[in-house]
């Protein structure tokens, strides 16, 4: 399927754009009317972390006229491993600023557009009104719904890219053209099944991978050449190697994009993707303690059974002191409650709390009501209490 | 029934379904996608989508990574 161009031509190319995109110049597909489109295209890119960073690098040097990012984050030492437009000297900086230094040293012929603030429902319909599409580098669930739904009410193309570990996933969805996210996944994964990759790591060059291939779609969908990944999800496999799509259609069930849609305007989607489950956040109330806390218990000598929830290469890295490994699925599933003492306390902790309340909640509902967690988990101990550990 | 799940051989009895494929892989159907012979399956045509011998069954898991 082939779409017509999202996007005018500009009026002209400088003589100095003609010489810097002249190998675009000089592919008859692209060529003279198609650099002219992405002059004249305005694209934004929600994050800029992993996928953000290719992204808007790619789409910079590739002459797209006006770029915007959304991001109020600040760049973490753990984030140079993959987000490439920042660097060693960006530490503590705001990404999007950090963003736009990188930018203007690929491309100064950019005009680019930082939104320093958290996208939500309040304020997405208005920040994207002002752009012909959306690329999708965010971490987690509820924002990816939220571009989906804003995007689908907008008429606007949302190229969608994720990642874990070694696998990414991309697509285009496009309600007017084919199917959207919710088409494809109508809800996310329960709270605390699907680990985010803060929590279960990725390969720092799939970005790269996935990132090209959202910018690949862009390029194409603004200036009108080749088959646009609408209607098909890419699945790639760093491991095997591997790019496959499988087709996907238009769900005429479909809550936003279906034949009697239900969804009609922005929702809460934190409540949606119930981002931390009720059942942890009923067991965590009252049953939560600081790492000063847990210092103070240790100090004082205090009997009690410290358990650490996360997975093996965690620990590797970093513990801490006198804590026993026990994986959050062997709580969950029951396998491990044998080893569990019945007579004292038992503390729970993970990387950084999330994991910990839900292990917290199988818990208490296998009736150990004297057990409690570590609010911000070995993360805030690195932090608080014995800071010459590494934190990941 | 024999049908290849991900990769791997498996098999499943002849009144088989695209639920009932999801159901022995996951206890939590949300957040998933089928595809069936490399199209993906709508989740609510799950229950009435007959799978046939030699079928081709990818369950894919929604990641949020970015």
């Amino acid at each position: 399927m082939s779409l017509p161009a999202l996007v005018e031509p500009a009026p002209e190319l400088t003589v100095d754009e003609v010489r810097r995109y002249s190998r675009h110049l000089i592919i008859p597909d692209v060529g003279m009317d198609g650099q002219k489109r992405l002059k004249n295209a305005k694209v934004l890119c929600v994050g800029a972390g992993g996928l953000g960073s290719p992204a808007l690098m790619y789409l910079a040097a590739a002459g797209v006229g006006t770029l915007g990012v959304i991001d109020f984050d600040v760049v973490d030492e753990s984030n140079l491993q993959r987000q490439v437009i920042h660097g060693q000297s960006d530490i503590g900086r705001s990404k999007a600023e950090s963003a736009r230094e990188t930018v203007k040293e690929i491309n100064p012929y950019v005009d680019f557009r930082i939104h320093e603030e958290h996208l939500d429902s309040t304020n997405a319909m208005e920040i994207f009104a002002d752009y012909d599409l959306i690329v999708d580098g965010t971490d987690n669930f509820p924002t990816r719904y939220l571009v989906n739904d804003a995007c689908v009410l907008l008429g606007k193309p949302y190229v969608w890219g994720s990642i874990f570990r070694f696998d990414g996933q991309a697509a285009v969805f496009w309600a007017e053209h084919g199917p959207c996210y919710r088409c494809l996944y109508p809800e996310p994964p329960p709270p605390g099944m699907v680990p985010s990759c803060a929590e279960g790591g990725v390969l720092g060059v799939l970005c790269a991978s996935v990132g090209s291939i959202q910018v690949t779609e862009a390029i194409k969908i603004l200036t009108g050449i080749g088959d646009p990944l609408v209607g098909r999800l890419m699945i790639y496999d760093a491991l095997e190697m591997s790019y496959r799509t499988v087709k996907v259609q238009k769900d005429p069930e479909c809550p936003i994009c279906g034949k009697n849609p239900t969804v009609t305007e922005l929702i809460d989607y934190e409540e949606f993707c119930g981002v931390a489950s009720t059942d942890a956040q009923e067991a965590a109330l009252g049953s939560t303690i600081s790492v000063t806390d847990l210092k103070e218990m240790m100090d004082r000598g205090e009997n009690f059974y410290l358990v650490d929830v996360r997975e093996p290469h965690e620990y590797e890295i970093v513990r801490i002191p006198g804590a026993t490994l026990i994986p959050k699925d062997e709580i969950i599933s029951g396998r491990a409650l044998a080893q569990l003492p019945q007579d004292k306390p038992i503390v729970l902790h993970c990387k950084t709390g999330g994991r910990s309340a839900e292990a917290l909640a199988a818990l208490k509902s296998a009736g150990f009501s004297d057990a409690s967690h570590v609010q911000g988990g070995v993360t805030a101990w690195a932090k608080q209490i014995d800071t010459s550990l590494p934190t990941y | 029934m024999k049908v290849v799940v991900n990769g791997t051989p498996h098999e499943f009895d002849e009144d088989a379904t695209v639920a009932t494929v999801v159901r022995s892989f996951t206890h939590a159907p949300s957040g998933v996608a089928v595809a069936v012979n490399d199209a993906v399956v709508s989740r609510g045509d799950w229950e009435t989508t007959a799978l046939h011998d030699d079928d081709r069954i990818e369950v894919l898991t929604a990641v949020q990574g970015g």
